[in-house]
């Protein structure tokens, strides 16, 4: 009885994946095609991957998908965090109406987050000659809010203690935020960066409405999904989907290390005494 | 042996949008003292440390240190360092780095802070352990780290807000040893702030008892004991017996539910009410026929060290504490010698001090842990 | 202290010019016509046209987001009784599809539903023959796709931090364990469930990449129509404001009911990350 509980369970989990993974299985294995296009399976060529690269505008295009993110996460982490470190020491009242208002960007639909900022860009006259600022300033915001809730809880973690125990120990205000209060949120921003680039890679929505003059990889996607998408944009995106993934589970893999040997170092610790 | 002043508080108050945390505190601390803030929570205590620490304003009234006025002084410039209730240690840093903060923020040659920590971590029993982090230390140790962390810094005055509150029995036991130890050797002012009565009146020189933000008594550890000043005092600190609507006939005899017993005090007046407190340990059994007072054991409670009896005197309860082992049911004579009857002013029905459940409870789980 | 003071370039200028503006326009657009008021936009709204997108994009919505509760919740559930290691792996799995470009990963499934496909052949086989591509179900299916995670993540973190020893208790009380499953583990789960559902269901009202990839130009949603209205024509942006101010309605309805229930259960919420 319970191995059959436990039988169904992996097939459910097995299915799910499986549902998650098929089309990312389907556009990998027609990277591999001989055919410019996914209608037909036409023998395994490397073809694709070549044409990816002599491709310009798709390289354009990566290339500003990667200074938006870059560019806008910092940005936001920046305002992000200053923002946060103020917000937390506000008094409840004021505190919830700042946050109300700074979540909007998350809680409003990307559409209208697009429109809206569309229509301030037309209206301040940044016309395509700016479609950097455009871009940057649209994903910053919408990142902005991000940063902060994801900042804002390891503050109220980080007990006033911490800063209270540097100014006791001789540090001027700022000098203690700087020294404890940063560092013991390093994580919260940390995750708040990560998180605001690849918001800011994946998006399309927003992207879709503020850009002017320039594309970025979600834009010349759509352009080419509508007609067909070649398959060297197959190509591209299994290479990218490969080195996020390697990424991410070596990040993961070192982290799970580094839980177990803090782990063994508790145990240690526990025993000696 | 009297120390000069060191820090004068004179008509501290302190409240929070109208929420009264401290009245009307005046309290000096000598140099070289170990003085003691006790009280339930919310008594105070804690704030008070904190408006010496700099943490906090007063809303009125002056702290001096050495003669100048403190109360505009951030805490970064006071000569006072303080070891933090879950002691804030920095996460970030190592043993060795968290040590060193603060003679790193004076900028010291590197040399210098290197042999101070060294010395520090010598004087704390943790040579060896500069390179951990925080996290892999235990309890006992990171308390360490605290205190070495403050006191590197040659501090006037430590200030400790309940430092060994998250330690178990009979590590909280050697540290107030070694506490004591330290602040024997250095010579430095303690003020430390606890709710544990025990802990108190073994560490201390001087005790001061708080509840609701003001003063209740201060003294030494034997004069709040064998004398405190109010019901409060003697219900907070050890076990007792209050009679409140007691009766001094006159000096030295005192009448405690109809029955008059002599006593040691005076100056009450005559036919005065007043309030007595009689220790449990204070008081012994001896054969009905020789007693004043007869009652029954009610109950009995092995604590160890002794049994704690309650026996019913035609209805008043009193407590009993004593080595010998006596069946419930059996009737007892009760004798009270004139040095265990302790006379205090009356209090006035509305300033009545009961404590409060919560606070009662806060006692007892001192006691649990004791145990 | 003076923290707060950090706080104040964000809140006067930030939130202001990026956040708060922006929305401004598009009241103004719905309600002005060169400079003059109007009613004529909203008043358009009669047309039965509107109306009918309008309550296929919410019904859509609701559908994609019970679909994605009945698929994720298990999930969660199951990732959450695991070793927390195999646990941790897992559930990387079911985010790792999101590093992948969205747009592309609906084109796969265009790939994979069109005729002579992979699916309808497979269909094929069991004697079923139904177009696939350019349906209602195809765009609900995108949409649960392209939105699952977000419902598993919040559910699954929140039965992490649920404590083992509530379940223990219940146990202990004489719960068996579909008992303990409903009467402790459901309510606790609420908070988790209640982000999961806000984060699917207010992107899928808003989507409209998607409905246009897979449903064709036969169920075009409330998205996809202020989309056109903007993109298309510049008369259009007083009707697409409107619209837009009828999605804005809809999502805050929905939220507004989705913190209701969450403050009558009293819990914080799951997080994605």
């Amino acid at each position: 009885m319970k191995t059959l509980g436990k039988v169904f369970k992996w097939i459910y989990l097995v299915l799910t994946l499986v549902f998650l993974y098929a089309p990312i299985f389907v556009l990998i294995v027609f990277s591999f095609t001989e055919s410019r296009t996914m209608s037909k399976w036409n023998g395994f060529s490397l073809n694709a991957y070549r044409e990816m690269l002599s491709d310009a505008a798709l390289m354009d295009a990566l290339k500003v998908t990667l200074i938006v993110a870059v560019v806008s996460a910092v940005a936001a982490t920046f305002i992000g965090t200053v923002a946060a470190i103020g917000i937390n020491s506000m008094k409840r009242r004021r505190r919830m109406i700042v946050e109300n208002i700074s979540q909007l960007p998350m809680v409003n639909p990307d559409l209208v987050t697009g429109i809206s900022l569309m229509m301030l860009f037309s209206f301040i006259g940044l016309s395509s000659k700016f479609g950097y600022l455009r871009l940057i300033l649209a994903h910053t915001t919408f990142n902005v809010p991000y940063v902060m809730f994801s900042v804002l809880p390891k503050l109220r973690q980080s007990s006033n203690m911490l800063y209270e125990a540097a100014m006791d120990l001789g540090c001027k205000p700022t000098k203690a935020l700087w020294k404890v209060v940063i560092p013991d949120i390093m994580p919260g921003i940390i995750s708040g960066f990560i998180m605001a680039f690849t918001l800011s890679l994946d998006d399309f929505v927003i992207s879709w409405f503020v850009a002017d003059g320039i594309q970025n990889l979600s834009i010349y996607i759509y352009g080419l999904a509508k007609r067909g998408i070649s398959t060297k944009i197959n190509a591209f995106s299994a290479l990218m989907f490969v080195v996020v993934v390697t990424l991410l589970l070596i990040v993961n893999i070192r982290s799970m290390r580094e839980e177990k040997y803090a782990a063994a170092q508790r145990k240690k610790v526990a025993k000696s005494n | 042996m009297e120390n000069k002043r060191l820090i004068e508080l004179v008509n501290v108050t302190k409240d929070y949008d109208g929420d009264i945390a401290l009245e009307n505190i005046n309290l000096y601390i000598r140099d070289g003292e170990f003085l003691t803030l006790l009280g339930p929570s919310g008594c105070g205590k804690t704030t008070l440390l904190r408006l010496i620490a700099g943490f906090i304003m007063p809303s009125s009234g002056q702290i001096i240190m050495d003669g100048k006025d403190l109360t505009a002084i951030p805490p970064y410039k006071r000569r006072v360092n303080t070891v933090f209730q879950k002691y804030a240690l920095f996460p970030h840093l190592n043993v060795y780095d968290n040590i060193a903060f603060g003679l790193n923020i004076k900028k010291l040659p590197k040399a210098v802070i290197k042999e101070k920590v060294t010395e520090m971590l010598a004087m704390v029993n943790l040579s060896g352990f500069e390179n951990r982090y925080i996290e892999q230390l235990s309890g006992g140790q990171q308390q360490r780290v605290a205190i070495a962390r403050a006191l590197v810094n040659e501090p006037e005055v430590l200030l400790l807000d309940e430092p060994l509150g998250a330690l178990d029995l009979k590590l909280r036991k050697g540290m107030q040893i070694e506490l004591k130890r330290m602040q024997q050797k250095l010579g430095i002012t303690f003020v430390y702030v606890t709710h544990d009565q025990e802990e108190a009146l073994t560490m201390s020189d001087t005790i001061v008892v708080m509840n609701h933000g003001v003063i209740q008594q201060i003294g030494t550890p034997v004069d709040v004991y064998n004398e405190p000043k109010n019901q409060f005092v003697a219900k907070f600190i050890g076990e007792s017996n209050i009679f409140p609507s007691s009766v001094m006939v006159r000096d030295f005899l005192v009448r405690i539910n109809g029955i008059e017993y002599e006593c040691v005090d005076k100056g009450f007046g005559n036919n005065k009410a007043v309030d007595v407190v009689i220790r449990p340990e204070d008081v012994d059994f001896i054969s009905p026929d020789k007693a004043k007072l007869v009652g029954a054991v009610k109950s009995v409670l092995f604590m160890g060290v002794h049994y704690e009896f309650t026996v019913d005197c035609s209805g008043v309860m009193w407590k009993v504490h004593s080595t010998d082992y006596v069946e419930p049911g059996t009737v007892v004579g009760i004798e009270i010698l004139p040095d265990a009857i302790h006379v205090m002013k009356a209090q006035k029905a509305e300033e009545e001090v009961e404590l409060t459940e919560e606070e009662l409870m806060e006692r007892d789980l001192v006691r649990e842990d004791a145990e | 202290m003076k923290r707060k003071i950090l706080a104040y370039p964000y809140i006067f200028v930030w939130l202001p010019i990026f956040v708060i503006v922006p929305m401004l326009f598009i009241a103004y657009y719905a309600f002005f016509d060169n400079g003059h008021f109007t009613l004529e936009f909203v008043k358009n709204l009669s047309d039965s046209m509107y109306w009918s997108v309008i309550a296929r994009s919410a019904w859509m919505a609701v559908l994609a987001t019970i679909i994605c509760l009945i698929i994720g919740f298990p999930v969660a559930y199951m990732l959450s009784n695991m070793k927390k290691s195999v646990a941790t792996m897992l559930s990387i799995f079911y985010i790792l599809p999101m590093w992948m470009n969205a747009l592309l990963r609906t084109y796969a499934w265009k790939v994979l539903l069109a005729d002579g496909g992979l699916l309808s052949s497979l269909l094929g086989l069991f004697g079923i023959h139904a177009k696939l591509l350019y349906t209602q179900g195809a765009v609900l299916l995108g949409t649960v796709y392209n939105f699952l995670p977000f419902m598993i993540m919040p559910i699954y973190t929140t039965l992490m931090k649920l404590d083992r020893s509530h379940l223990e208790a219940a146990r202990d009380l004489g719960a068996n364990g579909v008992q303990t499953f409903f009467k402790v583990v459901l309510p606790l789960s609420v908070p988790g469930v209640i982000s999961g559902v806000t984060m699917v269901l207010v992107p899928s009202m808003s989507t409209f990449a998607i409905s246009k990839l897979l449903g064709g130009s036969n169920y075009a949603l409330l998205g996809d129509l202020i989309e056109q209205k903007f993109m298309l024509s510049s008369t259009g942006y007083g009707m697409g404001s409107v619209l837009s101010l009828i999605l804005l309605i809809l999502v805050l309805i929905s939220t507004a009911i989705m913190r209701r229930v969450e403050k009558d259960n009293g819990t914080e919420g799951g997080t994605l990350w």
